[in-house]
């Protein structure tokens, strides 16, 4: 029985300070065309994870997990404002204009991100292999020589630790639970585990931009050694199993068959009322 | 108490019994272990783990517009306000734990059925302005209630209340200016605005409960100052709230009889159905079934999450005490080689 | 602790400092399979609004409380001991620094 009384301090609140996604838009300055292509890469990316993760608000194992689930969720679409305002601005579209109005082939996201939720189990495999990459490109990305790059990767940064801590709890928790839930966590890892390589994959986009962007292969091996190593403390095996073929260039036509029903949820609305403000 | 209870018992109780009411009397709060009528105690359990469940299924409505907003911007607004939700739901529940039933039973009491929580739930969210619409009305409904709450006599309780009205704020001003941009925006918009305001203007008004004439409860709950004002009472201050914030919109109340009172001082309104109101409690709203199938369903498909994190932390409090057993086998230097480490562990934890 | 047999994750009481230099004050409670969970599910529902710099999580069971029957008895001790004040202290009145 909880017995014990709450003390108004411990309710004062405040905004804190990080940058805003309309503080980038007025001051950000115009991103270069190809800075503006790499942050619609990153941008997409955190918008459809953000997306699926979403959902999951309202229907979480446990009401403290819907909150969990919530907070990675709006810690993305923060990231992915703060992502396609910077790009829009290379273009004179506003973050609403690309995230609303872009065809499924204008898309730039990587096909993990856009893969179903399935069970718990499947989204925590996801959100494993996702917030580890992302820890070390966010990571890398504050040495970036584009200081609106550097300040968002800085922000990001903080957030995806934990996120990242937040997917290790649980894949030990699975892993080292009960029978089904070992049994659980490893198909989900089966099934996300073809999405790797796609994250690692480099274009020609990031020969270009040398010192602003970071080039995906260069994660590789730090990303896989920890995610590999939190694997073996979980007793779970890490999947052999062969990558699903890109079918195009990598973030460049190549996409999940989800990415239209994502996109058809998301957007139908905004689409109905083209110009409307909301 | 049986027949046999000595006098001195008696005794024991009255003196608590006395100080119980000298409590209320003083308008000062009752905190989790004082003795407590066990009417109050039934009372309150009742009332805080409804309000709980209310703020749990009044998740969904919204959340089914998570991945619809229109921008990204009420995108992100809606993920935090649903994300608050279950955050109130959470003080509620742990506010109805400190009177002595766990939330296991609260919950189990709202999946099968037997707990009820409010009817404004049971109705569909069909449009974006929707959102709007509960954000304004809604959400201020519950302010309005909340707010005496804040002052109620169990402590707990009113110290959730706190917490939680400093919180809602955002979501009726959010929700305003949804109803806001809508209704200046296209006609189309406007007209969304209009018919959400149309479909939730009369279930916002009975989430104050029914007129006081039918309202058996509350005498009692005023006299134990969980409740400050009676449900007509606060009815007439949320109407009297809503019509300029109605004209500030440029949108109108779907009530006819909805006009000021010079004498009275107040708008006087219209009849609320009441037999749609005692229906929908009762399970025919149109979206009762739905709603509790979805709670159903997140809580059985949660099940084997919950047994594994359950499972991996006795399995790690067994190697915690094996560790410590093979430490306390082993020689001095071993045993303060793990006291170190237990130490550090507990250091981490309270750590700044 | 008890619960755990019964299927449901236990009870922890929440501490939140909500600034540097302040007391660590009683937030509420929540339900966590494990300490490490409790501290990170404390997080997200008692500091959304940046309320606190540092929370702690207690077993609520871990707690021990001053009995509530003797509550008159309990404090009687520290009432009526007016010399523990400074106000006591009198003739000192428009004597500076003291």
């Amino acid at each position: 029985m909880s017995a014990f009384a709450s003390h108004d301090s411990a309710t004062k609140q405040s905004a804190g300070v990080a940058i805003t996604a309309e503080e980038i838009a007025e001051t950000g300055g115009r991103a270069p065309e190809a800075v503006a292509q790499y942050a619609l890469r990153l941008g997409d990316d955190a918008l459809m994870l953000s997306q699926r993760l979403g959902w999951w608000i309202s229907r979480a194992p446990e009401l403290e997990e819907d909150i969990a689930l919530g907070n990675i969720a709006l810690d993305l679409i923060g990231h992915a404002r703060f992502l396609l305002t910077y790009a829009g601005s290379a273009w004179g579209k506003t973050e609403d204009e690309l995230a609303y109005f872009r065809n499924e082939e204008e898309f730039r996201s990587v096909r993990l991100v856009e893969q179903e939720n399935g069970d718990f189990g499947q989204t925590i495999a996801r959100q494993l292999l996702f917030s580890f990459y992302q820890y070390e490109l966010y990571s890398a990305l504050q040495s970036s020589t584009d200081q609106t790059l550097a300040a968002i990767a800085d922000k990001a940064l903080k957030e995806v630790e934990y996120h990242q801590d937040h997917a290790a709890q649980w894949i030990l928790r699975l892993g080292l639970g009960t029978e089904e839930s070992k049994r659980r966590i490893q198909d989900g890892l089966y099934y996300m585990w073809p999405y790797l390589d796609e994250l690692f994959a480099d274009e020609p986009l990031h020969d270009e931009l040398e010192g602003i962007a970071v080039r995906p292969s260069t994660l590789r091996e730090r990303t896989l050694e920890r995610v590999t190593a939190l694997l073996a403390e979980a007793e779970l095996e890490v999947p052999n199993v062969a990558q699903a073929r890109l079918s195009a260039a990598p973030r460049d036509g190549a996409y999940s068959e989800y990415r239209g029903y994502i996109l058809a949820e998301m957007q139908w609305l905004a689409r109905q009322h083209p110009g409307a403000t909301w | 108490m049986t027949e046999q209870t000595t006098t001195a018992d008696q005794a024991a109780t009255t003196a608590e019994q006395q100080h119980f009411e000298h409590l209320i009397s003083e308008d000062s709060r009752v905190e989790p272990r004082d003795w407590m009528p066990e009417a109050y105690r039934k009372s309150l359990t009742r009332q805080v783990s409804q309000h709980a469940h209310s703020e749990i299924i009044g998740m969904q409505p919204e959340a089914n517009w998570i991945t619809r907003a229109p921008s990204l911007k009420r995108k992100a607004v809606l993920m935090a306000k649903v994300q608050d939700e279950a955050g109130h739901g959470l003080y509620l529940y742990s506010a109805a734990e400190t009177l002595g039933t766990p939330r296991s039973v609260l919950n189990e009491q709202l999946l099968s059925g037997k707990a009820k929580y409010s009817s404004i739930f049971n109705y569909p969210a069909r449009t974006w302005a929707d959102m709007g619409a509960i954000g304004w009305l809604v959400d201020g409904a519950a302010i309005c209630n909340q707010v005496p709450l804040c002052r109620a006599s169990y402590g707990p309780y009113g110290r959730a209340m706190v917490r939680i009205c400093k919180e809602e704020s955002f979501h009726q001003r959010q929700g305003w200016e949804i109803l806001y941009e809508l209704s200046h925006g296209t006609e189309a918009q406007k007209q969304m605005a209009q018919d959400a305001v149309n479909r939730f203007y009369g279930p916002a008004l009975q989430m104050f409960g029914p007129p006081d004439a039918d309202s058996p409860n509350s005498q009692q709950s005023m006299q134990w100052n969980i409740k400050r004002f009676s449900n007509d009472e606060l009815r007439q201050r949320f109407v009297d709230m809503i019509v300029p914030q109605a004209e500030a919109l440029g949108l109108t109340l779907p009530d006819p009889d909805l006009k000021w009172n010079e004498e009275r001082g107040h708008y006087d309104y219209g009849q609320l159905d009441w037999d749609e109101f005692m229906s929908v409690i009762k399970g025919s709203g149109p979206c009762n079934v739905q709603r509790m199938k979805r709670r159903r369903e997140a809580h059985a498909q949660g099940a084997w999450v919950r047994e594994a994190a359950e499972a991996y932390a006795q399995r790690q409090a067994r190697e915690a005490a094996e560790a410590a057993a093979a430490a306390s086998a082993t020689d001095a230097e071993a045993t303060e080689e793990f006291t170190v480490v237990a130490g550090r562990g507990s250091a981490e934890l309270i750590g700044a | 602790m008890s619960e755990n047999q019964t299927g449901n994750w236990p009870l922890w009481e929440v501490f939140v400092r909500s600034s540097r230099g302040l007391s660590h004050v009683h937030a509420g409670s929540l339900h966590a399979p494990d300490a490490t969970m409790a501290v990170r599910n404390a997080r997200d529902l008692y500091t959304r609004r940046n309320e606190g710099t540092s929370v702690w999580v207690v077993p609520a069971d871990a707690i021990t409380a001053s009995d509530p029957d003797s509550k008159g008895g309990y404090f009687e001790s520290a009432q009526g001991k007016s010399y523990r004040h400074a106000t006591y202290y009198t003739k000192s009145e428009g004597v500076k620094h003291l």
